[in-house]
């Protein structure tokens, strides 16, 4: 095989660099410094023209690299074990790059590595910089094929190829059949680190997601968006309480199924949701929906269910009525689990709620917001921590408290006082981007709230921290804390062309989810029938997928042809025998004239040279001489090539 | 295939050359070359590395009359040209001619003098003729200047401007000799002292003889077509201030040429514009950056022009 030349390294580098450097950024730290001082070790020994470091010393980085990250991950399987280990690799390939066929490895090595990126991120940016990858693996691929040229034209010739490829990629986007899901199946780990509400709430759950500005899903209406005020987005429901935290009980085994009965009182607003992956069955849809998207359910606690956890970001379409009557007549099971307190714990507030006992339940609702609403209680991201008696701290001494704190404290008093009450967690609010009308919901707008039931009129929200901030509902979180809380910068965004920036970023975002990342069976099939094309399926894709890259193959080939067709048949023997050099390793430059070629071949490959030299001097005499077009000197120049010595495979 | 042939004359001028300069034989098949293509030649290098002897020794070695003005700051064009004195006998002006009335000229450290005497000089090299008070004086044929310069940054030159740079065909660097022949020059002493045993190895008019024949070397359609691309391709890079001129590309050939023909072809090839397109191009183009093209530049020029 060929040496590697000296000038090729370093875009070999830079092409480990670009398709490895990204993972730095959640990748161990130690291997990121082992990764990062390899490769600088590599660039210095290229500087300095020094040998490679011994085969014995690679194969001990190697193996020590390998128990580090088995160490580390505890497997080497898995998506992150199997990253670091191509990380590592792609460092140390370099380190043993004398060759050609190396090179190609590590060339290889990087547009695997790309695809990994995807596992992390499919954001614009990384789409961006991978689209940048690309054109310096097909400019690394030019340097080693091609030869020294400035760096400028080698970047050069790589867009132009890529940007001729650009009529292809559109094609196979356009119509490659879709499959619904991942194409391939992902690692169990994939999914880990999905942020959003979870199953279970305690003290400083939700306050903990508030900090996060993350998008938690966005929403357009067909209409105009209600009231801000209006705007809960149910997610799970907890009812059952053990001192500490709120869970789901599932209804016990012998309970009688009830389905849940829901009537819509307004007229419903119909809506499409796009929801960010969040690993879990709950679809986030407007309190309290009346008509759900395909393969989903509205569950006994009335929350949208999906039948999967969204694991990937994906649509829904709704229809939900502001106003409602929902399951007015309710499962004894579920009333009794709505009543249920931890025995012993909270005397004063039991005390408190007994003496409101004898009221109707709407009154004993009342008093409690207006204890709220009246007494100093605060409300503040970073309440004090709480005891075992956590609801007689928070309600008799401290009065600090987010809305976990409010709404569990509500519904304790509610079900001591004997009013039937469950703690409802989702998201309160959203912004409305006027870039793309999509109102825009984050994980900063989670929200708590509460529901009793009252005999007639079914479940009825009760949002306590109304009571205490009526501005987190009326204008959201970040009008309700003051400026010294720790929220997340984006959200509390008081300039407006950083708003209007933000606006447009998070605008341009959803529409790469919507025609990029989420371009899907059904979608495919609305853009295809809106270019007019009924009802394609994936047979007569398939088929116009192939007659359409035929067609732009033709034309290309065409368009081509009579260049290639005009070479006379001089050129064409004398490139036939140049390629046959090379195809023996001997490539002649694009520049090179013949007899200079000759020479470079009779010091380079002796048992070539005659050959050479005798086929250049027929070739400088038949293009350039005064007499050129001599048959005989033609016939003899093709024949050069039939005289050459047969391939040998060469091994170094 | 009819065996190519090699122009005996040469050759030996070559060998003979190559006896005095010692490593320098592509600069000395240069300056041959200018000389074929009918050129004046511009040496650039620092002082004392043969730039003097190389004109010397080809002046002797072709068979001309030679003659050498060593250029200073305080010159005056009637230095070169010659004056008129009064003959009292004849009592009348009698025209006494300058240095420039030879068949080679060696003009060393030419940008040493000021302006004005350089350019009464350049003036001569352009028209092959004098002009002094109102009288016009043809100059001998053949007629060369072999100008040597130090490279202009040095202090108390005047640097040529670019008009008067483009009257050069060639300009060619010496460069500090190699290894072996800085040696044998160590052991036989300085080479100067051979120059008067040179002989001429051509007879009076061989040379014009020569000259005619370069000039006929056949260039083919193929050919002109490399040599329009590589001069559209300096006109087009981003990094000269300008292109080569229409004269230089015929410069290029004229040099290209007489390259051919001191390798004893009847054509032009490609390689012969690519081996002369230093000498003759980086004097003529100049960077942003304001020093003329390197040879790095002109490489990466050539590398950047395929063959069809």
């Amino acid at each position: 095989m060929l040496a590697l030349e000296h000038g090729a390294i370093p875009w070999l580098l830079a092409v480990a660099l670009a398709t490895a450097g990204p993972h730095f950024a959640h990748l161990p730290w130690w291997l990121s410094l082992l990764v990062g001082s390899m490769l600088l070790w590599r660039v210095w020994l290229w500087q300095q023209g020094r040998p490679l470091p011994p085969r014995w010393a690679l194969v001990l980085l190697v193996i020590g690299s390998i128990a580090a990250i088995a160490w580390q991950f505890r497997t080497l399987l898995g998506k992150d074990a199997g990253v670091a280990l191509l990380v590592v690799f792609m460092a140390l390939k370099p380190m043993e790059m004398s060759r050609r066929r190396d090179a190609l490895v590590v060339i290889m090595l990087g547009y695997f590595l790309l695809l990994t990126h995807y596992l992390y991120s499919q954001s614009i940016p990384t789409g961006a910089w991978l689209l940048a990858a690309i054109a310096l693996l097909t400019a690394a691929l030019l340097r080693l094929h091609g030869g020294a040229q400035p760096v400028a034209t080698i970047l050069r010739h790589a867009v132009l190829l890529l940007a001729q490829a650009l009529p292809f990629m559109l094609i196979l986007y356009l119509l490659f059949p879709r499959v619904s899901g991942p194409l391939w199946g992902l690692p169990q780990d994939a999914y880990a680190g999905l942020s959003g509400l979870s199953e279970e709430m305690s003290p400083g759950s939700i306050s903990r997601l508030t900090l996060s500005s993350a998008i938690a899903f966005r929403s357009r209406f067909a209409s105009e968006p209600p009231e801000k005020s209006d705007l809960y987005w149910r997610g799970p429901v907890f009812d059952e309480y053990d001192g500490h935290s709120w869970r789901a009980r599932p209804l016990p085994a012998g309970a009688a199924k009830q389905l849940p009965v829901v009537t819509g009182i307004d007229a419903p607003l119909a809506y499409t949701s796009i929801l960010e992956a969040h690993n879990r069955r709950w679809l986030l849809a407007l309190d309290i929906a009346t008509r759900l998207p395909p393969d989903s359910m509205l569950a006994p606690t009335l929350e949208a269910l999906a039948r999967e956890p969204v694991r990937l970001r994906a649509q829904f379409s709704f229809a939900s009525s502001l106003d409602y009557r929902a399951n007015v007549i309710e499962a004894p099971a579920v009333l009794q689990q709505a009543l249920t307190l931890p025995a012993k714990i909270n005397p004063r507030t039991r005390a408190l709620a007994s003496e409101w006992a004898s009221r109707p339940p709407e009154e004993i609702a009342a008093a409690a917001l207006a204890m709220f609403r009246n007494e100093d209680f605060y409300y503040t991201l970073r309440p004090p921590l709480l005891g075992a008696n956590a609801m007689d701290e928070f309600l008799f001494d401290s009065r600090r408290g987010f809305c976990e704190h409010y709404a569990s404290a509500f519904v304790f008093l509610m079900r001591a006082a004997g009013v039937p009450a469950r703690v409802v967690a989702g998201y309160q609010g959203g912004e409305l981007n006027p870039v793309d009308g999509y109102l825009v919901v984050r994980q900063s707008d989670a929200h708590a709230w509460t529901e009793i039931w009252l005999s007639g009129k079914g479940w009825v929200r009760f949002d306590p921290t109304a009571a205490v901030a009526p501005s987190r509902i009326e204008q959201g979180i970040a009008a309700a804390l003051p400026s010294s809380e720790p929220l997340p910068i984006l959200v509390r965004l008081d300039s407006d062309w950083l708003r209007q920036l933000r606006n447009r970023w998070e605008a341009a975002n959803n529409s790469w989810n919507r025609w990029v990342l989420g371009y899907n069976p059904q979608r495919q099939r609305e853009v295809l029938s809106r270019l007019g094309w009924r009802d394609p399926d994936w047979r007569s894709m398939s088929a116009s997928l192939a007659i359409l890259c035929g067609i732009a193959l033709l034309v290309v080939t065409l368009w081509t042809l009579p260049r290639r067709l005009a070479a006379d048949p001089v050129q064409r023997a004398w490139q036939q025998y140049c390629a046959a050099l090379k195809q023996r390793g001997m490539a002649r430059a694009e520049w090179e004239g013949p007899l200079d070629f000759a020479q470079r071949v009779a010091r380079e490959r002796p048992d070539l040279a005659a050959l050479t030299d005798e086929a250049a001097r027929y070739y400088a005499e038949l293009r350039y001489g005064r007499h050129n077009r001599q048959s005989d000197q033609l016939r003899r120049l093709q024949q050069c090539r039939h005289r050459l010595p047969p391939r040998r495979r060469r091994h170094s | 295939m009819r065996p190519i042939t090699r122009q005996s004359p040469l050759d030996e001028i070559l060998a003979a050359a190559n006896q005095v300069i010692l490593g320098k034989s592509r600069q000395t098949r240069l300056a041959l070359c200018c000389l074929l293509a009918k050129g004046h030649l511009l040496i650039e290098d620092l002082p004392g590395v043969g730039k003097t002897t190389l004109a010397h020794t080809l002046a002797r070695l072709l068979g001309f009359q030679f003659s050498r003005v060593q250029f200073t700051s305080d010159m005056l064009p009637a230095d070169i040209l010659g004056v008129s004195v009064f003959d009292r006998e004849g009592g009348d002006f009698r025209f006494l001619p300058g240095p420039v009335f030879s068949q080679v000229l060696l003009a060393d450290e030419i940008n040493r003098a000021t302006p004005k005497t350089q350019s009464a000089l350049l003036e001569a090299m352009e028209e092959g003729q004098v002009t002094t008070e109102g009288e016009t004086r043809p100059l001998p044929q053949p007629f060369f200047v072999i100008a040597t310069q130090n490279p202009s940054n040095q202090i108390g030159t005047f640097p040529l401007p670019e008009s008067q740079l483009d009257r050069f065909l060639l300009r060619i660097e010496l460069g500090y000799p190699d290894h072996a022949a800085e040696r044998a020059l160590l052991e036989s002493g300085g080479r100067r002292e051979q120059l008067p045993t040179l002989s001429a190895c051509l007879k009076p008019g061989d040379f014009a003889a020569l000259q005619q024949q370069a000039a006929a070397v056949h260039a083919s359609g193929a050919v002109l077509d490399y040599l329009q691309r590589v001069v559209e391709a300096t006109r087009t890079d981003a990094h000269l201030v300008h292109g080569l001129s229409p004269r230089a590309a015929l410069s290029l050939l004229a040099a290209a040429r007489a390259w051919a023909f001191t390798d004893g072809r009847e054509m032009v090839l490609p390689e012969d514009v690519q081996a002369v397109l230093p000498a003759v191009a980086r004097h003529r183009l100049r960077l942003l950056s304001g020093s003329h093209a390197g040879a790095e530049d002109i490489a990466a020029l050539i590398r950047a022009t395929p063959l069809l």
